[in-house]
């Protein structure tokens, strides 16, 4: 298989159109700018459409619109422009919609900075939008696992129709790696039941809706919306357990965060402590199991995040606060140095 | 006996939750019109606004989308983007087109869009129980302008024909009223134009309705009528702002992909 050297953002994009992304709807927003560049000079000849919209607000509810019609659709952003997405992405998950919805993540709140960060990991994983809901949400931790998570994505969203998030941030998305993209034979999901792409006095009309003004009605979608959701978190979790059969001190880190931390568990493996990396690969469903099967032998876990600690409320819920739980982090798009992170490890270590 | 006078077959065959002597009717009845009779139905995708026309999914025949408030523009662009050979319509009110929604409208009609816009324009938010519109007109008493709309306070109308025929993306934009049965007839025929526009990719396509909300003006039917007539009619003169024949992408400059 080729190797190519890319920018993840541009390995984001070409992945996409590999996955059979028949459109893309975008603003402009650093740092995620390359993926939107990329699309506008590539999909038009893989047959597709690229469309700069005029707002994050538009751009979504282009995503929403040609998704009704049966097509894979995508959009990208970084925090900002996805916090002005959210009333889009919750309209797509109430319309029952498969849409993919790229996050670059940035400093925040507010304009915040350019740098990267994970302090939308509440948003992606809780609360993107109003209302009962939920999306996939991917995180990789590498320009490699963001090829593979985009192609899962849009397979995910496609067969349980609803929105699917990659959860990168600036590192991830300006760093270069060599990648291979797989051989893709996209999943054809049958979408003529519901797809709003003119009946031609086939079939009865469709309709692509989120209103339902009966409570009882209303209350009705949503409990079959959280019937899926269970399936999803039974068959849908993904974790690495990194050196964990026997570990002491169980670090938690997603994403670029992640690779940072395995360079501090090796770091303390050199001298002796045994550390252990759990890296949810799926932050929803968060891998509830993993997790208790990586934890099986710590004696505490730490949690380390570009935020001031919003994962860590998963990994306390995942374990039932059966053992301590403390944080590390940096926030603001400070990256933590494997330095910093061993730090931790040796000062929990001591306290064993 | 032969029938002269039925029910359009893409109007579904169900009481409406609209209110005693709402135009809405009208202009759903004369849209449904013009589908049948281009035959279109099967080709079409109708997106629906947020305001009382939110659930006219359950009334057009052709497959429908809800978008969210304001929104209908951006979602019309997305159909008809990834489907360029079906028909696509939004239709939406002035709360919808002119508040809340002006950037997707502004920008759907200078990127040339070629959809068509049914625009409704009764000069109040009649969902949510009769508040002030972009359209409401200065002196108009409503629950959010309880002295009358002050310009002063909150501004003036927005004239949405007006402002959109100065974007070069605009195919075609003409206010018509449904008051009397000669506009009525008027309002079809630009609705037709709008569509058959549609077909032959001129571009972005409106056609702004005059029409009346007697429960949220406090009057009666035909008192209503007399209102659209009297002072909705001076403040949006009917007719044709903008008509490109040639269509809008005639003489474009630039890259062509």
């Amino acid at each position: 298989m080729e190797r190519n050297l890319m920018k993840g953002n541009e390995a984001l994009a070409e992945a996409a159109i590999r996955a059979g992304c028949k459109c893309f709807f975008g603003y402009p927003i650093t740092p995620q700018t390359e993926l939107a560049a990329y699309m506008a000079k590539r999909m038009h000849k893989a047959g597709g459409v690229f469309l700069q919209a005029e707002s994050e607000i538009a751009a979504i509810n282009m995503v929403l619109g040609a998704a009704s019609t049966g097509v894979r659709a995508m959009t990208s952003s970084s925090s900002p422009g996805i916090s002005l997405k959210s009333e889009g992405v919750s309209y797509i998950a109430g319309s029952d919609l498969p849409a993919v919805i790229i996050n670059v993540e940035r400093g925040g709140p507010g304009l915040g900075g350019i740098q990267p960060s994970q302090a939308d990991y509440w948003q992606a994983t809780k609360a993107l939008g109003h209302g009962d809901f939920q999306l996939l949400v991917y995180a990789p931790a590498s320009v490699q696992e963001m090829v593979d998570a985009v192609v899962t994505a849009f397979d995910r969203a496609d067969k349980y129709r609803m929105p699917a998030m990659i959860l990168a941030d600036g590192m991830l998305g300006q760093m270069m790696e060599p990648v291979e993209f797989p051989e893709i034979n996209p999943n054809a999901y049958d979408k003529s039941g519901w797809a709003t792409d003119g009946h031609k006095f086939k079939r009865e009309h469709h309709i692509i809706n989120s209103l339902y003004l009966k409570p009882d009605e209303l209350e009705k979608s949503i409990t079959d919306r959280y019937k899926k959701y269970d399936i999803i978190k039974e068959t849908e979790t993904d974790a690495e357990l990194y050196l964990t059969e026997d570990c002491d001190i169980l670090v938690c880190a997603f994403g670029a965060t992640a690779r940072v931390v395995k360079s501090a568990v090796n770091a303390a493996r050199a001298e002796g402590i045994k550390a252990g990396l759990f890296r949810p690969k799926t932050l929803w469903p968060f891998p509830v199991k993993e997790i208790n099967e990586a934890a099986k032998s710590a004696k505490k876990l730490l949690s380390v995040e570009m935020s001031m600690g919003q994962m860590i409320e998963d990994v306390k819920l995942a374990i039932n606060c059966s053992k301590p739980v403390e944080f590390f982090g940096r926030t603001g798009g400070v990256i933590p140095t494997p330095a910093e992170v061993l730090g931790e490890i040796k000062r929990m270590g001591g306290t064993l | 006996m032969a029938v002269v006078f039925e029910r359009p077959k893409s109007l579904i065959d169900i009481p409406t939750h609209y209110c005693p002597g709402c135009t809405h009717g009208i202009v759903h009845r004369i849209l449904c019109e013009v589908i049948d009779e281009m035959g279109i139905e099967g080709d079409t995708i109708g997106v629906c606004p947020v305001g009382c026309s939110v659930m006219a999914y359950d009334y057009f025949n052709c497959d429908m989308i809800e978008a969210a408030h304001g929104r209908a523009p951006a979602v019309a662009t997305g159909v008809k983007r990834t489907n360029p050979d079906k028909y696509v319509f939004t239709y939406q009110g002035d709360g919808d087109l002119a508040a809340i929604g002006t950037a997707e409208t502004v920008h759907s009609a200078t990127r040339g869009e070629n959809i068509v816009v049914i625009f409704i324009n009764n000069t109040i938010y009649g969902m949510t129980g009769g508040q002030m519109a972009p359209t409401t007109l200065p002196g108009q008493v409503t629950q959010t302008t309880p002295f009358g709309r002050s310009p002063q306070l909150a501004g003036y109308p927005v004239k949405v024909c007006e402002m959109l025929s100065q974007l070069t993306g605009t195919a075609y934009a003409e206010r018509v009223a449904v008051d009397t049965v000669p506009h009525i007839n008027a309002a079809k025929k630009a609705i037709r134009k709008a569509f058959e526009n549609q077909k032959a990719g001129k571009g972005f396509s409106i056609v702004e309705v005059l029409s009346t909300c007697p429960t949220n003006w406090g009057l009666a039917p035909a008192d209503a009528i007399k209102r659209l007539q009297d002072e909705m009619i001076p403040y949006y003169p009917l007719g044709v702002y903008k008509d490109v024949e040639e269509g809008v992408f005639a003489n474009a400059e630039g890259g062509n992909e």
